[in-house]
């Protein structure tokens, strides 16, 4: 039920690109957006399709878990698509009441439907194959120079993983608390906007003051285990790179690299 | 100086009004010296707001005395210098099992004292794993803590305090969330604690099943230690604890029933085994 | 006036990969005035199967009426439902919100559409009948002591009127007094207004002292459905699946094994009590 939910949507398995450090995955990802903004070229995301299918086969990773990250933003790609789709101007193609497609139109909705696609489904790829508590850990360490500025980057890599413990907990609450208040009559389906508000107050009043206490609690928790503070702390997962980790780097490094060459070398777009 | 020792323990919180105004002081630990031994199981009975969590509380340096000292292996928990020593050598176990766990790995969990403590890296898996083993929950150590029992989640919070290796672990009310059969898991792993690794106990609770192995129960009231003594001594006297607002076991009750109605039972029976035995050199006199 | 459960049957995330049969064709009749006591260890499917009875959750396969009437028809009306048949959470005081006790619990009674009057009126009856005086009426229910608040809470649903009760673990985490405080207030509740009420409970001897009849549950099915005396014979098969009989009930059956002629159904310490005073005063 609600405590299944996995945060992160993390895929069990065990595979090569489950074992790597999760900063070498993030940095991927990175480097993978950026492959697919650099140039509007066809061998481009041609390359870069390649790229996605082989490390999703290595993952292990089902193909319709991909696919389930990109049924939840389909709204947002398929109005960005019939934007770009009727709202360029160039060369009418086609002219329907007084909307009309245009060449450099149809080949930008093309274009932004590609480069979403491949950035969610990269993205996903990422928080599927890595816990959310490895991910946390990778950016934490990810983040440590900026130490240097004063940002409390121990701090925020504490707070993201308590709040991803307890996020699952909370919904549950939520959903108990819901159950109560319609045990006494409350309505959460009919009415107008106002009431719905409305009937919002008796949830959220319970539910905040609950998570105080258990920030309470759980403060006091933490004390009681010597918690003080990213000072002075080992980790009893410290992040390492392997062999492996290195040997991604140089593939994300070709990557980049064939990227840029075809991106130069072989320029094929849409509209000549 | 005994490993834990209480002197004259006063702990005071001013209540207010809605506005902030002082209403009054209210004495929730009022004048209490305890003495606790290297290896004791101490059970510490009282009714919901008798100021036994308070008390506890001051254990391991989470509340300060108002006044009176309270010394945890010879240091005074007012020092600031002997805080993380005096949090290393009380660990503490408390009531929700879902507000302590801070890992979102069993494993990671249990990990987090040590961790905090700056133990390296290769001790901290050795102490997890013997912590884990201790409780018995090893098997689950790549689990998700919301996944388990709520025993099970106990244990696991036991363990985290095992695995920063103290000498005495306080557990307040840690079964009072839990269902019958969780409240035996975790009494059980303590009791193996206690006996194989001679670990202190001081156990807060309101389930009068779980004290009758204790080697002392302190029965707390107002904030005062109203009764002290064995199990036995303490469950003898059943109508005071009824004025308590506590009970005793069953069979301690049925002893007592009977006793009141002209059987003579010998006071604070504790056991079935116990029961029946008394039971029988009765029938032996009489019939 | 009753509940029927027929044949049903609840799966939890059934298109998953991981469907759960939280109930396995359930049967059961909950007549007027009865005391039930619904015991089985945690995940056993009490939870699910009380949330049935005022349709929280709506059944995968099979019936419920209530009164007569199937609570899955289109033109039933969901809300008189939970008014009539009012369901106390565990740990209910954590759903507490309003700023004074008497607001919190007038919350139900003005769900249900009445006059300022009744609803006031209500949520006086409700309060008198949980024990809270006067005094704390019109305070925070934060600043109430835990038993207190327990109190308010089940006081917000006796307030809608129900004619059945259902409460979760009411006892959870008070103290001994406390707890016979509550169930003494509940059993008052029974006989005295003749709610009908349904106590899911983990205290094989809080419900041995004051339920008339003990539905057993075991992985979403029901093991047994008896009066407490035929149940906690079988503690044997108790055991197995988690549970066990009240303490009382050892005691017994170890003094009929060390040969004293006892009947060893008693469930209760005054039932234990008078057997064994019989054997010295025959």
């Amino acid at each position: 039920m609600l405590r299944d939910i996995t945060l992160g949507q993390y895929y069990q398995t065990d595979s090569v690109i489950h074992r790597m450090d999760p900063r070498i995955k993030l940095i991927g990802t990175i480097i993978y957006m950026i492959s697919l903004f650099l140039y509007k070229n066809i061998t481009v995301y041609l390359l870069a399709f390649l790229f996605l299918i082989i490390v999703i086969r290595i993952s292990k990773v089902p193909f319709r878990f991909m696919i389930r990250g990109l049924k939840t933003v389909m709204f947002l790609l398929l109005i960005t698509s019939v934007f770009n789709l009727f709202l360029t101007k160039g060369e009418p193609l086609v002219s329907i009441w007084k909307l009309t497609i245009t060449k450099e139109g149809l080949a930008n909705a093309v274009y932004i439907v590609i480069r979403l696609a491949f950035l969610i489904i990269g993205s996903s790829l990422m928080t599927l194959t890595t816990m959310p508590n490895q991910l946390t850990d990778g950016l934490e360490k990810l983040m440590r120079p900026l130490k240097f500025f004063k940002v409390p980057v121990h701090e925020v890599a504490m707070m993201m993983s308590i709040a991803l413990r307890f996020i699952p907990i909370l919904m549950e609450e939520t959903d108990k608390i819901m159950k109560a208040l319609m045990a006494r009559g409350a309505d959460f389906e009919g009415g107008k906007l106002l009431d719905k508000a409305k009937a919002m107050v008796p949830l959220l009043v319970p539910l905040v003051i609950s998570a105080f206490r258990r920030a309470n609690d759980l403060a006091m928790a933490m004390e009681a285990r010597c918690y003080q503070g990213g000072e002075g702390r080992t980790k009893m997962k410290p992040l390492q790179y392997k062999r492996i980790d290195y040997m991604a780097y140089g593939v994300l490094a070709l990557y980049l690299l064939a990227v840029i060459l075809l991106g130069r070398l072989y320029p094929l777009s849409l509209i000549s | 100086m005994e490993l834990i020792q209480t002197e004259n323990l006063v702990f005071e919180y001013i209540r207010r009004d809605e506005e902030g105004n002082v209403e009054g002081i209210t004495k929730a630990v009022d004048n209490v010296s305890l003495q606790v031994k290297q290896g004791d199981f101490i059970a510490v009975l009282g009714h919901n707001g008798s100021g036994k969590s308070t008390f506890a509380k001051h254990l391991n340096a989470i509340l300060m005395p108002t006044e009176g000292t309270v010394y945890v292996d010879g240091k005074d928990t007012r020092e600031k210098e002997a805080l993380w020593d005096i949090r290393k050598t009380a660990g503490m176990v408390f009531q929700n099992p879902d507000n302590q766990i801070i890992g979102q790995v069993v494993e990671e969990d249990v990990g987090f004292g040590p961790e905090n403590m700056g133990v390296p890296t290769k001790e901290i898996w050795e102490r997890v794993e013997e912590s884990l083993k201790a409780v018995g929950m090893y098997a689950y150590r790549k689990h998700s803590p919301n996944k388990l029992s709520g025993g099970q989640k106990q244990r696991v919070s036991i363990a985290g305090v095992l695995a920063m290796h103290p000498k005495c672990i306080v557990l307040d009310e840690p079964t009072a969330m839990l269902d019958p059969n969780g409240r035996k898991e975790v009494i059980r792993a303590v009791r193996a604690l206690n006996q194989a690794e001679n670990i202190t106990v001081i156990l807060i609770t309101h389930y009068m099943e779980e004290v009758i192995h204790a080697d002392k129960v302190i029965v707390m009231d107002q904030g005062q230690v109203a009764m002290e003594g064995t199990p036995k001594e303490i469950f003898s006297q059943v109508e005071r604890l009824k004025e308590l607002r506590l009970d005793v076991p069953q069979v301690t009750l049925l002893a007592h029933e009977l006793r009141k109605s002209g059987i003579n039972l010998p006071k604070g029976i504790l056991t079935t085994e116990e029961f029946v035995e008394e039971l029988q050199k009765i029938a032996l006199q009489i019939l | 006036m009753s509940i029927i459960v027929n044949h049903v049957s609840c799966v939890f995330d059934e298109d998953s990969n991981m469907p759960t049969k939280a109930l396995k064709d359930i049967n059961l009749v909950i007549n007027e005035g009865e005391f039930i006591g619904l015991i089985g260890h945690t995940g056993s499917g009490k939870s699910t199967l009380v949330q049935h009875l005022n349709g929280l959750i709506k059944a995968t396969e099979g019936a419920v009426y209530f009164n007569g009437e199937d609570i899955y028809d289109k033109d039933f009306d969901k809300k008189k439902l939970r008014s009539k048949v009012g369901l106390v959470f565990q740990y209910p005081e954590h759903q507490l919100f309003e700023i004074d006790v008497f607001s919190d619990v007038c919350f139900g009674p003005k769900n249900l559409g009445l006059s300022q009057k009744e609803i006031e009126l209500r949520a006086y009856k409700a309060l008198k009948q949980v024990g809270i005086s006067d005094e704390y009426f019109y305070q925070s229910p934060f600043a109430l002591s835990g038993g207190q608040k327990r109190r308010v809470a089940i006081a917000g649903v006796l307030a809608m009127e129900p004619e059945v009760l259902i409460l979760d673990e009411p006892t959870a985490g008070l103290d001994p007094k406390g707890r016979d405080e509550i169930l003494t207030m509940i059993k008052k509740l029974q006989t005295e207004m003749g709610i009908t009420v349904i106590l899911v409970s983990h205290s094989m001897e809080d419900v041995a002292e004051y339920v008339d009849r003990i539905v057993v549950m075991n992985q979403g099915e029901i093991l047994y459905d008896a009066e407490p005396k035929e149940v906690f014979g079988h503690y044997r098969e108790l055991e197995a699946i988690g549970l066990a009989a009240p303490a009382v009930t050892y005691i017994m059956e170890k003094c009929r094994e060390a040969g004293f002629p006892v009947d060893t159904k008693a469930t209760t310490v005054l039932e234990a009590k008078n057997e064994i005073w019989k054997i010295f005063h025959k």
